[in-house]
Order: structure tokens, then C-alpha cells, then sequence
């Protein structure tokens, strides 16, 4: 009996502690929230009912690797960063490079001095003001080559910035300089277009220099992170949830209509989807592909197809025959039903590719992009019938040697039913059949580092609003050249681009260098990306920049 | 006792050891690594990263670095999570899945034997074919299926019952539910077959023709001797359960260490990797111990060395 006892106690200990709700946290001190919403002047904007609190309630797909601009890496991290930090640019509701921390900025005769002048009112949210010397800390830092920062080469555009962080050059030869604390003076190694736009990307978020030289783990905890954006991290259980809320201290706060956003983190679509469903998400990204489809079936409105500058292609490996043919690589491209990809197959409101640079970008002119280059990418079955064979007899090869030839792609049911299809549609009107393999994504990556594949899937999303992010990927300097594509006229456009803030020059040069890529088709594309999300009709105010997850800065809930 | 306890913890630290190398290795041997990804990564860039966590040394120096610090405690840095080390992870992580792990436990304790005892009793008749088909549900459907259905027509339906997340009591009950169900169902089958085998003995005939009443006979002989079975899974099915279904805390977003396990080794992060492994080698071991000795206060005949058998 003693024993039979000895276990009914512990199994009731056991149940005491788990039914009095003892839940385990992982985490950490929140900081003190943010005054409530009734106290928060407003000036002509809806005062909320008293006491309700406006918080969006959505998910963050993944835990953030880390908070701090300098580190991060990725959408996980950059969706709460662009919310939290601001740089000295920002992106308006119409995909404007604005004046964000800055007022002004001057750009000398050469293209190669920017001087920004900081806006007056901005602050911290501890109250410190945001002067010049906390971005001149901020980039310097984030070049350091000991903090190793994944996005150091976003700043390799700084004079000197690549040659400290290579360890060549000293931290003084980094070409940033606080004049006094609202005057920053940057030098660049060569005119950039964009380099305005670049300062609106995370990596060049400022930083509290007071804050970081004091405690190197600033940005590890809500209670000790500090930033200078319309919201404040208040709360972050790692892994299980994250809180933002309005940040008084922001120049803009009084147009902010939000008091805050409240993140979970899990990481299962399905599963965030029916808590959108059930209503406890207002706004979602990241929505499974068999509900994006049914929705736009549907027409509802919740949904939204929210544009983004990616495109999705294959990599052909000129090292396989008859991959090196160009004739053959035009077949396959000229044979691929992109219309029935995206219609039939992505169903997200994908875009069929036109060439590599997706829309949504502007020209010298303003104008759209693509419409001043044209449509690069030809469907039609009979030429490329032709030029398919004659490609292969060039190549003193057969359609049955394609057998051998494999489509790679990391596993995820998408990629497998899109290689499905280009499979399908080559062997109806080519008459090959070339195999699947599915593979661990970074034994892909891993794989074709080393050229070891035939085709395989790839995809690039902008990292800003210019074509260069796009056309820089194949010259053949690049570290993301798969392709090895390598072609000495292409590199000579790329060149001259990167060379000079002359825009006309510029842009001419990236038109010529993507016909000429088409011409050559070193890589297939199959469309350009888009970003669907869902919102609940009482959610408005939201925009989607197309380098960015949408921003709720000014999103309001009007149940 | 102790001689054995002794004997026990040293081949524990033997095969802890051969566990640390053999993943060690095998892990470096696999192709990728952390900081490879789709799209711009200048070669200065992965260098400095590499440098940063000593994986530009020789495989070999990497070893002894990292044993040096195993003694010590310390897992190391994280590759991937830049704002947590690998023991803030596991310490994290850890209590959230021993809860959820732990409550699943004492529904399939409270119910898996009873069930398996009720069916056996009842053998051939109603009860046993119910309980018996709620266990063949509950070891095969697997336990994605389980939690996704659970969502959808309690979680959704249920405001009260939220679809995932963590952070108050009500956040753990379908997970726990949908965990508890393949060890409750597996716990019934072999208490049901391991009651049937007691039951047809001679010491059950025996007590009974005494004139011990049924009730006592079934709790006081049966149960005991049944349960030894179930005892014997119970290491190891305690420490999968600690240490967190994968599965179950992806679907319902639970920050434990289950999806430590596999994320990890598709980021390549190789401290995390090795931590989880070795974390989760460290508690089997134990159990399993701690199952041996158990065995031995339950029961008489069973000696723990080669004496007496």
C-alpha cells in the first residue's frame, strides 16, 4: 500500500502544479509599457474607446535571430525593425524614397558626398536624442569585421567600408562622419543611383551609441532595447511572442493611429491560418498557397496580393551538355507555359516573368521599368521547337540524352509542383523527359556553390528599389554567379551602372545589360513574386513597399 | 547498490562521450553549413563569420575547443540565434516541453493503464472492443493529423481555447491532448495483454479461491504485476516526451525544445545541434537508470547484478 501511495502523491503533486497553471515562460523582463492610448494627445484623430487599446494582432513567421540592425538578416527580423528603427530615408505609402530621420540632405557635384541634415524633434525611446554621431557609431559598427554582421557588404558601399571589414583598412579610413550631432557626411566609393534608398534598408539603421557602448547585450531583451522608430519592443518571450508599442518619443507618433502590435511566433501556416479564421489575428502574411488560391477564386477582399520585387527561375549549368548551348537553352525557355504556372499552378497572383527585374520599379523617368525595356521572355512552342534541335545537333546530341538531366530543388511542395509542370511542358513540346530531385535546402545551396547540378531552382528578392539589385546578381564578380555566367560586355554594362549617378547612363546600360542576359539565358525565369496577405475589413491604412513586408506604421482598427 | 551505481555511471560516460564524437563528426561531415544562403554572401563576409565561431580552424582543434568547453557546461553561441546561447535555449526551452511533456503524462498514465486493465477485464466483450479502438486510433493516426483536428474543431470553435501559442494553462491542453494520445493508447494495449497474462495465472487462482475479494485481487495482485511492463517503456517514453514532440510544438507554436531538435540541423547550427543531442542523451540515460533501479522496489525477484537469477 505505501508505494501504491508514494505514487498517487507524486502523480497529484504533479497535477497540483500543472492544473495551478505554473506555466514555464521563456521570457524575458518587459519594459514599462508605453502610456495607454487615452493619454496619448491626439490632434483631430479618432480617440478610441476608453480604455481599448488599438493593437493589430498577426504573426511573425520565425524567432528573430536578433533585433539589432546591425545583426539582422532576414524578413523575421526586418518586419519588427522596420517598425521599431528609422534611417535617415524612408519608403512612403507610394514607394517614394521620403525623408525619414533626416530633413535634408545635399549631394555634392561628384555624386560621391551626401550631407544629411537630422530632423530637430527626434528622439529615442529612452528620451535620448538621435544625433549624427549615432549613425556614424551605427555603420561603423556594423562594418566591424569581429562583429562578423551577415549584411556588413550592404555598407561596402562607404568608402573604405569593404576595406575594414576585409580587415585591409583602418576603422578611420570608414568614410562616415558626424559634422556635429545633426550633420552626417558620408563619402562614397562610386556614384550609386540608389544610394538615398539604401539608407531606408535595415543595415543602416541608426543605433543609441550611448546605449550599446554601455551594454552589449542591449538588444537582447525588451527591457534594455532601445530605438528611435514610431513603436518600442516592450516584450519578448523568445520563440512564443513579441510585443511592440507606440513609441511616444517618435516625431510622427501623433499620426500614428495604432497604440501597438502584438506578435506571435509559430512558425505553422496551417495553423496561423485557422487562428485568422477563428479571429484571433487581424492582419496575417504568410498565408497557406491552397487558401491564397481559394481566395482569389472567391474575389474576397480580405485578401490582398501585395507586390514584391523577387523573381523565381532556374539555373542552367553551362558546364552540362547540352546546357552550354544557347540555342538549347532558349528552347526550354521559349517552350515554359509561364501563363498556366502562375494561373494554374503558383495561384498566388504571381506575375509571369518578362525578364529578370520584376515590376514595381522606376526608371530615369519615373516610368515603369519594365516598360521602357520591354517583354525579354518569348512564348512560342514552334521556334522553340527549332531552335531547340538545332541547339541539340550543334551539341551532336539526341532529346533521350536528357534523361540523365535532373531538375534540383529544396523540398517544399511549391518548388516540387512547379518542377512538375516544367517537366510535363518539356516533354509535351521538346519530347524530353529530365527527372526531379528534391534535396535539403542547403545541400542545394551547398551543391551549387560547387557546380554540382544540371538545373536547379533559385530565386532572388530585391534588397532595393533599383534594377541593379537584380542585374548585379550574374556579372561575373558575384558571389551568387551560379551560372557562371561570364560574359565580358555584360560585366562592362554592369560597370559602367555601378560607375556613375548619372541616371540616364545608368539605366541605359541596365536595359542593354538585361537583353543582353535574355539573349544569352543563362538562367530561365519563371515569374516574379508576390506577397499575398490577409486583413479583416475593419483593418485599414496598411501599404506594402515593394522591398518590404507590409507597413502597419499607420494601419487603424475601426471595429 | 553502489557498486553498481558506480558501474552504471561510468559506462554512462562512456557511451555520453562516444555519443559527443560520433555526432560530432558525422554532423561536419554532412553538406552545408550556417551561414550559406540564398543570395549575396561576399566571400570577406563568410569569412568573418566563420572566424567568429571558430569554424575556421581544423576540424580536429574544433573538437578539443569543444570539449574543453562541454566540461565546463558551456554549449557555446548559438549559430543562428544571435541573442540567445545554446544553454539559454535549453534552459528555456526545456521547462516548456518537461510541462507539456509531463502533463501529457499524466493523462496517458491516468488513463492508458485503466483503459488496458478495463479492456482485459472485460475481455471480449464491449468495453475491451472501445478501448481497444481508441487505441489503434490513438498509435496510428499520426500526431500532426491529431493536432491539426484538434485546432480546427475545439481551438476554433472554442474562443477560450486558443490555436496555438503559449503562455497561460489554457495554451497547453490540445497540445498536451494530442501528445498524450500515442503513448495513453500504447500504454493501454500492454497493460491490456500484460493484465490478460497475470490474470491467467496461478497466484490470481490461488488468491481468489482464498476468498479475496475481486477488487482486491485485481489492485492489490494483478495491477502490481501487470504494471511491469509498462514501467520498462516508461524510461524512454518519459524522455521523448521531456524533451518535446517536434511535430506537436511546430503545429502549435510552442517555444519548447522539440523543434530545437530538427530546425537546428537544417540551419546547420552545429553548437545547437550537438547541445540538443547531448541534452537529450543525458536525460535517456538517466531515466533509464533511474528505470533500472525502480524495477528492483517493485519487484523482489528482479536483482540488479548476475547473482541470484
Amino acid at each position: 500500500m505505501n508505494r501504491k501511495f508514494l505514487v498517487l502523491a507524486s502523480l497529484f503533486i504533479v497535477a497540483a502544479i500543472l492544473v495551478t497553471g505554473c506555466v514555464p515562460k521563456g521570457g524575458d523582463t518587459p519594459k514599462n509599457d508605453a502610456p495607454a492610448a487615452s493619454d496619448t494627445p491626439t490632434s483631430g484623430t479618432d480617440t478610441p474607446a476608453a480604455g481599448a487599446a488599438k493593437i493589430l494582432r498577426t504573426n511573425n513567421g520565425s524567432e528573430p535571430g536578433s533585433l539589432d540592425p546591425a545583426l539582422a538578416q532576414g524578413t523575421h527580423e526586418s518586419w519588427v525593425l522596420d517598425h521599431t528603427f528609422e534611417g535617415l530615408m524612408k519608403l512612403d505609402e507610394n514607394g517614394m524614397v521620403v525623408e525619414g530621420m533626416a530633413k535634408e540632405y545635399k549631394v555634392s557635384d561628384d555624386f560621391l558626398t551626401y550631407t544629411f541634415t537630422l530632423r530637430d524633434d527626434i528622439k529615442w525611446s529612452n528620451g535620448d536624442p538621435v544625433t549624427a554621431h549615432d549613425f556614424e557609431f551605427a555603420w561603423k559598427r556594423a562594418l566591424d569585421p569581429d562583429l562578423a554582421a551577415d549584411y556588413a557588404f550592404q555598407l561596402y558601399y562607404i568608402k573604405g567600408g569593404e576595406a575594414y571589414n576585409t580587415e585591409e583598412g583602418s576603422l578611420d579610413g570608414v568614410a562616415v562622419k558626424a559634422l556635429d550631432d545633426k550633420t552626417l557626411e558620408v563619402t562614397l566609393e562610386a556614384p550609386t543611383g540608389y544610394f538615398l534608398e539604401l539608407t531606408a534598408f535595415y543595415t543602416y539603421y541608426p543605433v543609441n551609441k550611448a546605449v550599446v557602448e554601455s551594454n552589449p547585450d542591449w538588444a537582447k531583451n525588451a527591457a534594455t532595447h532601445i530605438s528611435n522608430g514610431p513603436f518600442t519592443l516592450t516584450e519578448w518571450e523568445h520563440d512564443a511572442s513579441l510585443k511592440i508599442r507606440k513609441n511616444p518619443n517618435y516625431y510622427d507618433a501623433a499620426n500614428v493611429p495604432l497604440d501597438g502590435v502584438d506578435f506571435t511566433i509559430i512558425d505553422d501556416v496551417n495553423t496561423t491560418w485557422q487562428g485568422y479564421e477563428g479571429g484571433e489575428y487581424d492582419f496575417l502574411v504568410d498565408v497557406p498557397q491552397a487558401v491564397t488560391a481559394k481566395l482569389q477564386e472567391e474575389g474576397n477582399p480580405e485578401l490582398v496580393i501585395g507586390g514584391m520585387v523577387g523573381t523565381y527561375y532556374y539555373n542552367l549549368n553551362p558546364a552540362i551538355k547540352p546546357l552550354n548551348n544557347v540555342k538549347v537553352r532558349k528552347g526550354l525557355s521559349m517552350t515554359l507555359d509561364r501563363k498556366t504556372i502562375v494561373e494554374k499552378i503558383a495561384q498566388g497572383g504571381e506575375i509571369a516573368a518578362e525578364g529578370v527585374v520584376p515590376f514595381g520599379i522606376f526608371d530615369e523617368n519615373g516610368n515603369e521599368y519594365r516598360d521602357g525595356v520591354g517583354q525579354l521572355i518569348e512564348y512560342n512552342v514552334e521556334e522553340g521547337k527549332k531552335l531547340f534541335a538545332e541547339g541539340l545537333e550543334e551539341e551532336g546530341m539526341t532529346p533521350e540524352d536528357f534523361k540523365k538531366i535532373v531538375i534540383l530543388y529544396n523540398t517544399l511542395e511549391s518548388h516540387k509542383k512547379i518542377a512538375q509542370a516544367a517537366q510535363e511542358m518539356w516533354r509535351v513540346n521538346l519530347g524530353i523527359e529530365v527527372q526531379l530531385e528534391n534535396v535539403d535546402f542547403q545541400v542545394k545551396l551547398d551543391r551549387e556553390k560547387d557546380g554540382d547540378y544540371h538545373i536547379s531552382r533559385g530565386g532572388w528578392i530585391g534588397d532595393y528599389m533599383d534594377p541593379m539589385t537584380f542585374i548585379d546578381l550574374w556579372w561575373s564578380d558575384s558571389s551568387f554567379n551560379d551560372v557562371n555566367y561570364n560574359n565580358p560586355k555584360y560585366d562592362e554594362l554592369v560597370y559602367t551602372a555601378k560607375g556613375t549617378a548619372d541616371q540616364k547612363i545608368r539605366f541605359e546600360a541596365m536595359r542593354k545589360a538585361e537583353k543582353m542576359l535574355m539573349e544569352d539565358m543563362p538562367v530561365v525565369p519563371v515569374y516574379f513574386y508576390t506577397q499575398p496577405y490577409v486583413q479583416k475589413p475593419y483593418v485599414t491604412g496598411v501599404y506594402k513597399p515593394l522591398v518590404n513586408y507590409p507597413k502597419l506604421t499607420y494601419a487603424d482598427i475601426n471595429r | 547498490m553502489s557498486r553498481y551505481l558506480l558501474k552504471r555511471t561510468i559506462m554512462s560516460i562512456i557511451t555520453l562521450w562516444t555519443i559527443v564524437t560520433i555526432t560530432f563528426f558525422l554532423m561536419h561531415s554532412i553538406p552545408g553549413d550556417p551561414f550559406r544562403k540564398e543570395g549575396k554572401m561576399p566571400v570577406s563576409v563568410y569569412e568573418n563569420l566563420l572566424k567568429k565561431y571558430g569554424l575556421d580552424r581544423p576540424l580536429s582543434e574544433q573538437y578539443v575547443i569543444y570539449l574543453k568547453n562541454l566540461l565546463k557546461g558551456d554549449f557555446g553561441d548559438s549559430m543562428k540565434s544571435k541573442v540567445e546561447t545554446v544553454n539559454d535555449m535549453i534552459r528555456r526551452g526545456f521547462p516548456v516541453s518537461a510541462y507539456l511533456g509531463l502533463e501529457a503524462l499524466l493523462i496517458a498514465l491516468v488513463f492508458g493503464p485503466a483503459l488496458g486493465a478495463l479492456a482485459a477485464l472485460y475481455q471480449n466483450k464491449l468495453p475491451d472492443y472501445i478501448s481497444m479502438i481508441i487505441a489503434i486510433i490513438g498509435i496510428s493516426v499520426p500526431s500532426f493529423i491529431m493536432g491539426t483536428v484538434l485546432i480546427q474543431f475545439v481551438a476554433k470553435n472554442v474562443s477560450w481555447i486558443p490555436i496555438g501559442g503559449w503562455g497561460e494553462f489554457r495554451h497547453t491542453i490540445l497540445p498536451a491532448i494530442a501528445l498524450s494520445l500515442m503513448p495513453l493508447a500504447y500504454m493501454a494495449r500492454l497493460m491490456r495483454s500484460s493484465m490478460l497474462e497475470v490474470l491467467n495465472q496461478d497466484y490470481i487462482k490461488t488468491a481468489t479461491s482464498k476468498g479475496i475479494s475481486k477488487s482486491a485481487v485485481i489492485l492489490k495482485h494483478a495491477v502490481r504485476n501487470a504494471i511491469l511492463p509498462i514501467i520498462s517503456v516508461l524510461g524512454t517514453l518519459i524522455s521523448n516526451l521531456l524533451v518535446g514532440s517536434f511535430v506537436i510544438e511546430k503545429i502549435f507554436g510552442i517555444p519548447g525544445l522539440g523543434k530545437f531538435f530538427v530546425q537546428s540541423i537544417n540551419n546547420r547550427d552545429y553548437t545547437l545541434i550537438m547541445g540538443t543531442t547531448i541534452f537529450y542523451a543525458i536525460i535517456l540515460i538517466v531515466l533509464l537508470l533511474l528505470v533500472d533501479v525502480a524495477y528492483i522496489f517493485i519487484d523482489p525477484r528482479i536483482k540488479l547484478t548476475k547473482e541470484g537469477r
